[in-house]
């Protein structure tokens, strides 16, 4: 069994090349990675914080229902929901695009899980922390701007690169809704050439080489943003 | 909520098209826990082996599926298996060969962990009391790992049992593919996936909250 790397330079129809095709696929999939994570560590941190907060729980209830919520239904259900339910429900949604239906989607999921993470990252620092700054005259949110998030997000650095990691493969859900990002490019590619092994080695390699660079900048961030003889002690991260 | 009609709703619809797509949801979850956990608990005995022979290509494979989108994998197998065997096989089939594979690599970083987190204590006294490695393992760090990880394990599954929404891929007959069935036959489309939004959350949340319960009664102190 050969394999014919050269189908890629085949043209696919529309004047360009699978190769270039497949290409463009991965930036989409990098865009609708990159913009969701953007929503997902401002939501998700938003809520984390809400989760902690020490005079409300109203706020810390709200949160906990968005990150149950979220993070009981399945992903390509939320996205469904996201890209035709909502549209539907209220028709002024109908204006907005696809890719930012699918980029809230797939943030809003993920924010839920970030939030977990800095609920522990917060919960993890020592209380002395809160009430050195209540002493120090800090109101609760200069308290956690110049305080507890910057040491939380420390601690939870390593399983922020997990859920990165993460996020990077959910992207691929965005098939179901049209996005023509990469695993929508492998399924359309191969029923369009039969040539489906060297289309799914090209993709897969694309992911793995994306999710490895994407570990690759968090542990350059996490080197650059130590605390000089602040050690966290590592936990596995499970579940994906 | 406008436009949302949601009167089509009757028992009819989950007899009919729902309740099959939840038996093979449910039968895949299952399948998949099991037989990840096996293949798991294998995969991690040999990563702890020490031997680079068995360690090196367990790594890569546990690596290797962890960083690939689990809707890559269920496209590869459903291309890979027929060719390999020769014959066509159904998307069911496929699907689940393709979640025991996946599941085994994340299953079996939790059991590492678990059978990391046995005291060194535990297998010098095996090994004191002139036990083989393979008895050791039996007798004393697996029953102890898996009982240390269970809540882990249980919280996994009904990860998994979100994810076996991912089969839509290959059209297999889930739980979600149920509902869209039943929503394009109404011509109710949109409303299906909000029921099937609700039916997911409450089997899910049911499931997390018996897992907490679960774990605040096996916890061991130490």
């Amino acid at each position: 069994m050969a394999l014919e790397w050269q189908v890629f330079l085949e043209d696919d129809g529309g004047g360009r090349t699978y190769l270039e095709w497949m290409f463009d696929a991965w930036g989409w999939t990098l865009s609708v990675a990159g913009s969701a994570w953007v929503v997902a560590m401002v939501v998700g941190v938003l809520m984390g914080t809400l989760r902690t907060l020490p005079n409300s729980p109203g706020w810390s209830r709200f949160a906990n229902a968005w990150v149950e919520l979220f993070r009981n239904i399945p992903v390509l259900v939320q996205i469904f929901i996201w890209y035709f339910v909502l549209p539907k429900a209220f028709p002024v949604m109908q204006q907005v695009p696809g890719f930012l239906l699918v980029v809230l989607g797939l943030g809003f999921f993920t924010s839920a899980r970030i939030a977990e993470q800095v609920r522990a990252g917060i919960q993890a620092l020592p209380r002395g922390q809160r009430y050195a700054a209540m002493a120090m005259g800090f109101t609760t949110w200069q308290s956690y701007r110049y305080v507890l998030l910057p040491m939380a997000f420390r601690i939870i650095w390593p399983p922020l690169t997990s859920e990165s990691m993460n996020l990077l493969k959910n992207s691929s859900v965005a098939f179901a809704v049209s996005i023509a990002e990469l695993t929508m490019y492998a399924m359309q590619v191969q029923e369009e050439t039969s040539r489906g092994i060297e289309v799914y080695l090209a993709v897969t390699a694309l992911y793995a080489a994306s999710a490895f660079a994407v570990n690759r900048v968090m542990a350059f961030v996490e080197k650059r943003i130590q605390v000089p003889g602040f050690v966290v002690a590592g936990g596995t991260g499970a579940g994906h | 909520m406008g436009n949302l009609d949601f009167s089509f709703i009757t028992a009819d619809i989950f007899s009919k098209f729902v309740l099959k797509g939840l038996l093979f949801s449910v039968e895949l979850t299952l399948i998949a826990t099991v037989g990840g956990i096996v293949f798991g608990t294998l995969l991690a005995l040999m990563r702890l082996s020490g031997k680079r022979v068995l360690a090196l290509p367990a790594e890569i494979y546990v690596n290797g599926m962890r960083s690939i989108p689990l809707v890559m994998v269920i496209l590869w197998f459903f291309l890979l298996i027929p060719f390999l065997i020769g014959r066509s096989i159904g998307a069911e089939i496929s699907a689940i060969i393709t979640f025991i594979a996946f599941e085994a690599a994340y299953f079996s970083e939790i059991m590492r962990a678990g059978i990391q987190s046995i005291p060194r204590g535990q297998v010098m006294a095996g090994q004191a009391l002139g036990m083989t490695y393979s008895q050791n393992m039996r007798l004393i760090v697996l029953p102890q790992a898996f009982r240390n990880m269970l809540p882990v394990l249980l919280t996994q599954t009904i990860i998994l049992f979100q994810d076996t929404s991912l089969v839509y891929a290959i059209g297999a007959y889930d739980l979600l593919k149920g509902f869209v069935t039943a929503g394009k036959i109404y011509g109710r489309v949109e409303e299906v996936y909000l029921l099937a939004a609700l039916v997911y959350f409450v089997i899910c949340f049911g499931l997390s909250a018996m897992v907490r319960r679960l774990q605040a009664r096996i916890a061991i102190v130490r």
